[in-house]
């Protein structure tokens, strides 16, 4: 089977998340790279060199600039005349056009695939992960979200794909990009990192939050999470948030602090190799799940742990 | 401007679900089904659009058992004006909701349909993508944000790194982030009112097109059970764990 598989990038760039759904696309048989967007000679380079891949198809074009659907799917179910399968990782910009590009090529399309179990077989998760799905297709052609968290990455180094430039489909005059808020941090990214410090609603405030959070995240390295209660209450911003309707994370080690550990959140999070709950009430969910807990109050706990690490 | 609002009803956000024991599926016998969540947003956008005097009628549109019909009076309690359900006994995947919703749009000509990002029972994340898709309009998904100019709709999006603004020509589709507002709770002389707004049914039947499922479910199971963990008596035990993780030194 030949696989197209989009290549996500920013800034100039080439992301991490591209390298799990390479690593599922592989399992599909032959995995060719889309790279699209406007002055991306780099990230088409960076992804040359991505093990295993052949052809990296380049559309270098300001249409494409920002990845809006309207322009980027024509440009996609273009290229799909001549590949059997298009493979994009579950990040906002693959959920975004994914969909637009089945719907053009009439097939459904395969959210979130956990696992490849067969040419046409995949897992995936419903309910909020409450579940696991094993799904076949019967469409011709395959139409692929990937859940970054549930393949190993592939090597960046070691390919020697070819880079072929493609023509532009040009833009469709539909929508426009007006501007980006990227937030700012200087610590790992929540989706990549190794450890990730979580906090909920018994934050308080984005005083507290910043002041308990922050540090201990600091001390070890750590990305900074938080619980929708924490989100909605305006402790952090809504990038931080872990869960169903958040980031879906499997870091090393994810410690939970104030969080009691509602079903939408532990759909994000629970995946991780080692979770640690530190909670008052003993009782509270997440100790249901935690490898490690301890059960106390985080206004006392946090402090006499930044002091012993 | 007309607003076309698709609404779907799905197992209540707050219950755990229970897997099926011959494997087949998610057990929905006697369980409470609600609104979508995501949906319920949307309704709320659609009638705060309506308030501000942008919108003049909103239409919601269900595809679904009759049971469906009861959510749909939810959405005419919070503010719709009449609603539409198709009704059908069988599920219908994204691509076919999709078509359906498609030539419902041919029909009433709204200016802008507005859906949830997701609904949370097959956590699929397509449909409004696919809808723009076959009516050929731009998208602006995982609205946190929605303010109609003129011909246009200025969508700010929640995006990975954090917030992206786009500005799409009308009509359009936009989804709803969860942040998009807070939906309102309706008042009992609003759901006494609803009963009496019009309810048209319909069925796929009604519109010459092939919905069939491309997928065929094989098995649903319960996703790997995590072993019990262990309670540590205090900080000092807690820091000699993470130090075992590598994680502190």
């Amino acid at each position: 089977m030949k696989t197209l598989v989009w290549v996500e990038h920013e800034a100039g760039l080439m992301k991490d998340a591209t390298l799990p759904a390479v690593s599922a696309a592989t399992k599909l048989g032959e995995v060719h790279l889309l790279v699209a967007g406007s002055g991306v000679g780099a990230v088409a380079a960076a992804a040359a060199k991505i093990a295993g891949v052949g052809t990296i198809h380049v559309a270098d074009d300001a249409a494409f600039e920002h990845a809006l659907p309207e322009n980027v799917a024509p440009l996609i179910v273009a290229l799909m005349s001549d590949h059997d399968a298009f493979v994009a990782p579950a990040t906002t910009t693959g959920k975004n056009i994914a969909p637009r590009v089945a719907a053009m090529l009439d097939v459904m399309q395969i959210s979130e695939i956990l696992s490849v179990e067969g040419a046409d077989t995949f897992t995936r998760p419903i309910y909020a992960g409450n579940a696991i799905a094993t799904v076949r297709t019967s469409d011709s052609k395959l139409v692929i979200t990937v859940r970054g968290t549930a393949f190993v990455k592939v090597d960046a180094e070691g390919g020697s794909g070819e880079i072929m430039a493609v023509a532009s489909t040009g833009n469709a005059e539909l929508s426009k990009f007006v501007n980006a808020e990227i937030a700012k941090s200087e610590r790992p990214e929540l989706t990549n990192a190794k450890v990730i410090v979580s906090g909920g609603r018994a934050l308080k405030n984005s005083e507290t939050f910043e002041a308990t959070i922050f540090p201990l995240a600091d001390r070890l390295r750590a990305a900074v999470g938080a619980s929708r209660a924490a989100v909605d209450a305006g402790y952090v911003p809504n990038d931080y948030q872990v869960g169903q309707t958040g980031k879906i994370v499997a870091p090393d080690v994810y410690m939970a602090v104030g969080i009691s550990g509602a079903i939408q959140h532990l759909a994000g999070m629970k995946d991780s190799k080692t979770i640690i709950a530190i909670n008052k009430d003993e009782d509270a969910p997440i100790f249901q799940i935690a490898d490690i807990g301890l059960v106390g109050d985080l206004y006392t706990i946090v402090p006499e742990l930044l002091e012993k690490l | 401007m007309k607003l076309l609002v698709p609404v779907k009803r799905v197992i209540d956000y707050n219950v755990k679900p229970r897997i099926a024991a011959d494997g087949s599926g998610v057990d929905l016998a006697n369980v409470k089904m609600s609104m979508n969540p995501f949906d319920e947003i949307s309704v709320e956008e659609a009638v705060r659009l309506k308030e501000a005097g942008i919108a003049d009628e909103i239409v919601v549109v269900s595809i679904g058992p009759a049971k469906a019909q009861e959510i749909l009076r939810t959405a005419l309690a919070m503010g719709a004006d009449r609603a539409i359900l198709i009704e059908t006994d069988v599920s219908v995947e994204p691509l076919g909701v999709a078509k359906l919703l498609a030539k419902l749009v041919a029909e009433e000509e709204p200016g802008l349909v507005i859906l949830g990002k997701q609904a949370i029972d097959d956590d699929s994340n397509q449909t409004g993508q696919m809808l723009a898709a076959l009516l050929g309009w731009a998208q602006g998904t995982f609205a946190s944000k929605i303010e109609v100019e003129g011909d246009n709709v200025v969508v700010t999006r929640e995006v990975d790194g954090g917030l992206e603004t786009v500005q799409l020509t009308l009509p359009a589709i936009v989804t709803t982030d969860l942040r998009l507002n807070e939906p309102r709770y309706a008042s009992l002389p609003s759901i006494m009112k609803a009963k009496t707004k019009p309810m048209a049914t319909r069925t796929p039947g009604d519109y010459d097109i092939d919905i069939a499922p491309r997928l065929t479910t094989l098995t649903v199971s319960e996703p790997p059970k995590r072993t019990a963990g262990i309670k540590v008596a205090d900080v000092d035990e807690l820091v000699a764990k993470l130090k075992a993780l590598g994680v502190a030194a």
